[in-house]
């Protein structure tokens, strides 16, 4: 039986396929998930997503959201979904410079430090995730 | 019967005017395309985090969850999403008056106004206004819209209301939007028959409670921000018909003017022809 995948953002849908197996960056660390996967409910951080169809992995950055796990379909709602292919690994590379440099300059306000924190960290996911992909290669 | 001068005068003035309404048009329509494509993309996200919620929040407990808690409604809140400006046909007014009708039926009502129509006509009023968010861009994000969100989320959790509504205009297609009110808080779910649930089936990551914490409120943000491409779109769609009505009327107006000019041109000719007849006629005689 294939894992029915669907990824939604707000702004549009990212993925939607049958596949054989998804690795999600759950709150409480990586989750893997077969079909007949028992119903899971789970908050996902920002992260590393997987997907295995037909013998390819395909790669996703994920960053924040839930993920539904039924027996038979996943469905993931997540702020912002990227294909590692489509990630620009020098813009994040720069995003992520800034955001250190911002931190390490000691930002103005509390709401300066978090935004400077949270682009820091979508820049690593988006870093870690096009170098996996690259590796695989 | 006005002159030839003057229709021609006439349909020379309408033409241009026809001319701005037809570039209005083009511009509401491509605009219209853009804000179509977003609200439509945008739908299965709330859709699914509602389902989601619907499933969760008969697990839920009230009393932890301040987003789920009913009380007696004494006032009501509703967030009016209107336009910024005009020339959108009826689809203020109609949005308006189903509003206030509803308000009506409520004990009391106070107001969250988006866009600027919606904010002078509830001024006129003197209706009680909680904040006013004119100028949300045409292209909006959820940083635009979340805001309205708080705002709206914080009334109900200090008790100012008891009762969240949203008033926006459905976009349903291009010809047809709909004024529609809906209930955005409490969330109650729809399967009512809380004593005869299952046991809880689901497994939660970190906890229901910390799950459900999360889900709510992002569920808030996402209507409001739907709600917003909902009316975008129908606004853009409501000015590109307006304006290819005002278009075609201009065509029609010039047709009529241009016909009416021919046949003032043509008795003028026929008239100068009897004259210059008659007075062959008569010289002939002399």
């Amino acid at each position: 039986m294939p894992l029915h995948l669907e990824v939604i953002t707000p702004e549009r849908k990212v993925y939607e396929e049958d596949v054989d197996m998804v690795v999600a960056p759950a709150s409480e660390g990586y989750v893997g998930i077969l079909p007949h996967h028992a119903p899971l409910f789970t908050t996902l951080g920002p992260g590393e997503f997987r997907v295995k169809r037909g013998g390819v992995e395909e790669i996703l950055a994920v960053f924040g959201g839930f993920m539904d796990v039924r027996a038979d379909r996943v469905v993931v709602l997540t702020d912002a979904a990227e294909h590692a292919e489509d990630i620009d690994a020098t813009r994040a590379q720069e995003a992520r410079d800034r955001a250190q440099q911002v931190l390490a300059a000691g930002p103005a306000s509390a709401a300066d430090e978090q935004r400077a924190r949270a682009e820091l960290q979508r820049a690593l996911v988006r870093l870690r995730v096009s170098e996996s992909r690259r590796r695989r290669r | 019967m006005p002159s030839e001068r003057e229709l021609r005068r006439r349909v020379r003035s309408i033409k241009n005017i026809q001319q701005v309404t037809r570039a209005m048009q083009l511009v509401a329509a491509s605009k219209m395309r853009r804000a179509q494509a977003a609200v439509l993309a945008s739908r299965p996200y709330e859709e699914r985090l509602r389902t989601v919620l619907n499933d969760l929040a008969p697990y839920a407990d009230p009393e932890t969850s301040p987003l789920l808690a009913r009380r007696e409604v004494r006032r009501v809140g509703i967030i009016l999403v209107t336009t910024d400006r005009g020339l959108v046909g009826p689809m203020n007014v109609n949005l308006i008056r189903a509003t206030l009708r509803f308000a009506q039926q409520q004990p009391a009502a106070s107001y969250v106004a988006v866009g600027r129509k919606g904010i002078n006509q509830l001024r006129r009023l003197r209706v009680p206004v909680t904040a006013e968010f004119p100028g949300i861009p045409d292209r909006p994000t959820s940083t635009d819209t979340n805001v309205i969100a708080r705002v709206a989320v914080e009334e109900f959790v200090t008790g100012k209301v008891d009762e969240l509504y949203l008033a926006f205009t459905r976009f349903v297609n291009t010809l047809r939007q709909e004024p529609t009110i809906r209930r955005l808080l409490p969330f109650v779910p729809e399967d009512e028959d809380v004593d005869n649930l299952p046991p809880l089936q689901y497994l939660f990551e970190p906890d229901p409670e910390t799950v459900l914490n999360e889900v709510i409120p992002r569920l808030i943000e996402v209507a409001v921000f739907q709600t917003i491409l909902e009316s975008k779109a129908s606004a853009f769609s409501a000015q590109m018909v307006a304006m290819r009505n005002a278009t075609d009327a201009a065509g029609d107006l010039i047709d009529d003017l241009t016909l009416a000019a021919n046949k003032a041109r043509q008795s003028r000719i026929t008239k100068e022809m009897l004259e210059i007849a008659s007075g062959a006629e008569a010289l002939g005689k002399g």
